[in-house]
């Protein structure tokens, strides 16, 4: 009970200290900005557009979701064999990194979408294929694009953070008789998780900013739902500027959340 | 294929022209694609090329302007007053958070406009900002958040004593920067930035959502033309690629020169 | 380096007249920086060529513009006029009540039927109840995306591209099972190689005067009546002395003016 009040107290004090006065003058001037934004510019168009937007939303995170958590389940061998794997595995693991780091995501997507597209009409037999109902849509091209480009960039995190994990601890794990897959279940993977928990946060919102390319193929997400009343009321600047508030509040809401996990998870390890 | 279509008569003869379709279209896309990217027209290797060029340009600047900005975030952000502070963690807040395709789109656009229409109300001319200039500032502006992070972070790394002792000798605030700051900070500092110039490379691909030309955008027309979507995308890959492998080479050397001295210092 | 390249056209035409280049004034026309011939086409050097870009060419020799292409992405182009950044639009836009609202039209310039293409071996035509339950490809913002929508409301999906090139690729690809554009446009990838393998004409879309509008013309700010009187005094004027004649007869058999 007393712990809790003396939170409260603090977060008081945090928050006395976070309104300075000047603060408050800018806070005023943001205020006044949204107002005039509100009064000034043209909204009646939301209503329009208003079902939509949800749905667009709701497919730019749900995107988000299955790339970052396919992703990272692929980032996990692509980082582990590039510190002990044999060569013909860690090779291509590096390549792999190397070529979609160094090439941008953009690119990647048209050449999986158009430039895989424009084989089809040369092989027939695709077109018969049991495949062929996902492979004519776009979301899976999305989905692949953007979950390789999350495994590269985290690979490359979970490649540093499997060979930061100390040497000394995983010959004691050996020595006290584990297997190998146990060690690595038990005292390589988590470790190595846990080191590379900070920078998932970052990676995350950058996949986030990453998504709305997507829209490029016709995948309507929330950008895609944004250009599409640019393009029909010809209202240049409102759209964009709600479109920025949204993301705004997506990072936000990732944030938060990813700070609640990190404040949690050392605790469990101990 | 000819062959096999020849050996086996019960095939229909819809297949058969299916099959001399696919094969003129295998031929076409194995004959030409040398053809394709050779450097002078007819072929479009000079064209993808000129996108590169456009490109690293685009790049170079918007990395030297996102360097100018992030040094004078970083000092605003360690010095400056409580409003310059805030104002400067609401910038790499907005732009860290927002994708850079609705920053390109909303400054490119907005941008220009605004400042025209700045210029008209203070009766000045109108200026052309033309794609080039308007798609350097962008990124420029986009790099400068990034920047500012980087190299705010390098000078809290700079030895405190440094600092300390040229305050001792009397040095102005301008001396200090120009001869211990800067040079301080630039080893902590590099990681950081190299991949800066990393992001900044790829980060042009995002001006053909404008029209801009650089190496996307000139692919895209160059495969929608030849509609050699595959040799191009390709080719475009292997460029960027190489830049980023270059780039890789260089900053391995950049890196070791900024040390220089590094290791005399620690003993 | 940058492809906003001048056309020389203008200056030179003028030059020969013996009229002071100063005379030319600089006018900024916008144009999609995509493939859609026969009207704009790259060529390996860079340079675009083209039925509109020979007509914007004359267009501007004869009003006495030193025009310079400024090339926009299609969805950008009409912010880009009504910001300034542009002062004309000539890349086969139609003249639309729905555009209206935002800029001005010259006079048209080419009126030509609109049709609907599809992969060969299917039988459909362009009637609502043939295309039900069939993925339709367009390019965003245009009339045949909003022909689409309205007319073909059984449509099984319709996508929308950023150009109409996407479309016809996607529909060679076997990914959409029609798209529907101008009928030269399509013509032009019917011909070529890759649209002769896959594709070919199932049909013309009955007319919607009100979302297909009376033509293409040049676009321009609403309250630039100085620009828009002196383009459609070029028009009047091309039509008349037998350059647009002389244009078209290059590229097509029939008169695009239309009726």
């Amino acid at each position: 009970m007393s712990a809790r009040s003396a939170d409260l107290i603090d977060a008081g004090a945090r928050a006395s200290l976070w309104l300075q006065p000047h603060r408050l003058v800018l806070i005023a001037i943001g205020l006044a900005l949204v107002v005039c934004a509100a009064v000034f510019m043209r909204w009646d168009w939301l209503p329009d557009y208003y079902d939509l937007a949800l749905q667009g939303i709701w497919r730019t995170i749900w995107i988000l979701a299955v790339t970052c958590v396919l992703g990272f389940m692929l980032a996990v061998p692509i980082g582990f064999v590039q510190v002990t794997g044999p060569r013909w595995l860690s090779l291509p693991a590096y390549w792999f990194c190397t070529v979609i780091r160094g090439t941008p995501l953009l690119l990647q997507l048209w050449f999986l979408y158009y430039g895989l597209g424009s084989l089809f009409p040369q092989f027939p037999w695709i077109r018969e294929s049991f495949l062929w109902p996902y492979l004519r849509q776009a979301w899976p091209y999305a989905i692949l694009s953007l979950t390789l480009s999350y495994a590269a960039y985290e690979g490359e995190v979970m490649r540093g953070a499997f060979a930061g994990v100390a040497r000394g601890q995983l010959e004691t794990a050996r020595a006290f008789g584990m297997s190998r897959w146990k060690v690595f279940r038990r005292i390589w993977l988590p470790q190595a998780i846990y080191r590379a928990l900070p920078t998932l946060a970052g990676e995350t919102v950058l996949q986030l900013k990453a998504t709305p390319l997507v829209a490029t193929i016709t995948v309507v997400d929330i950008y895609a739902v944004a250009s599409r009343v640019r393009q029909s009321t010809f209202i240049v600047y409102e759209p964009l500027l709600l479109l920025a508030v949204i993301y705004l509040c997506i990072t936000g809401i990732l944030v938060l959340a990813f700070r609640k996990l990190e404040a949690r998870i050392p605790n469990r390890l101990g | 294929m000819r062959g096999s279509g020849a050996q086996n008569p019960k095939r229909g003869s819809a297949e058969h022209d299916g099959d001399r379709h696919i094969e003129a279209l295998i031929h076409l896309a194995q004959a030409s694609a040398f053809d394709l990217l050779a450097l002078s027209p007819p072929g479009w290797g000079g064209n993808l090329l000129r996108g590169l060029m456009n490109s690293v340009l685009i790049a170079v600047g918007a990395f030297s302007i996102g360097i100018l900005i992030g040094i004078g975030g970083a000092f605003g952000k360690l010095y400056g007053g409580p409003v310059t502070r805030d104002l400067l963690e609401l910038y790499t807040t907005l732009v860290r958070a927002i994708p850079e395709l609705v920053l390109i789109l909303l400054l490119y656009f907005a941008g220009t406009d605004l400042i025209n229409r700045l210029l008209e109300a203070l009766g000045y001319q109108r200026i052309d900002i033309n794609g080039l200039v308007a798609g350097i500032c962008v990124l420029g502006i986009v790099q400068g958040a990034y920047s500012t992070e980087v190299i705010r972070g390098a000078i809290l790394a700079i030895p405190q004593g440094q600092i300390e002792a040229a305050r001792a000798y009397g040095m102005s605030p301008g001396l200090m920067l120009r001869r211990i700051t800067l040079p301080a900070m630039l080893p902590f500092a590099i990681p950081g930035l190299a991949n800066l110039w990393l992001i900044a490379t790829k980060d042009t691909a995002l001006l053909a959502i404008v029209g801009f030309n650089e190496l996307t955008q000139e692919t895209r027309t160059a495969a929608s033309t030849t509609k050699a979507y595959f040799t191009f995308f390709l080719a475009a890959g292997a460029l960027y690629l190489l830049l980023t492998l270059f780039s890789n080479v260089i900053i391995a050397r950049v890196e070791r020169w900024a040390r220089r001295g590094m290791y005399m210092e620690t003993h | 380096m940058l492809k906003t390249f001048k056309i020389a056209a203008a200056a030179a035409i003028i030059a020969a007249s013996g009229v002071a280049m100063a005379s030319a004034e600089p006018l900024k026309v916008g144009f999609s920086p995509e493939a859609y011939p026969p009207f704009y086409e790259a060529d390996a050097s860079g340079n675009w060529t083209g039925w509109e870009v020979e007509i914007v060419n004359a267009i501007c020799a004869e009003a006495k513009y030193e025009c310079e292409l400024v090339p926009i992405p299609w969805d950008g182009l009409i912010p880009a006029l009504t910001t300034k950044k542009i002062d004309a639009i000539m890349n086969s836009m139609s003249i639309t009540a729905e555009r209206q609202k935002s800029i001005d039209f010259t006079d048209k310039y080419y009126n030509t039927p609109t049709a609907v293409i599809g992969p060969k071996g299917e039988t459909f035509d362009a009637s609502p109840e043939s295309l039900k339950g069939k993925i339709i490809g367009v390019q965003v913002s245009t009339v045949h995306a909003d022909y689409v929508k309205k007319h073909f409301t059984e449509a099984a999906e319709v996508k929308e591209y950023q150009t109409q090139d996407e479309a016809n690729q996607d529909l060679a690809a076997g990914r959409i099972d029609a798209t529907q554009a101008d009928s030269i446009a399509l013509d032009a990838f019917l011909q070529s190689d890759q649209g002769k393998a896959c594709c070919d004409l199932k049909g013309y879309v009955a007319e919607d005067l009100e979302i297909l509008g009376p033509g293409v013309g040049a676009g321009v700010r609403k309250e630039d009546t100085a620009t828009k009187d002196r383009l459609n005094a070029a028009i009047k004027a091309i039509r008349d002395n037998g350059k647009y004649d002389e244009i078209t007869k290059k590229y097509f058999t029939f008169d695009i003016y239309g009726g």
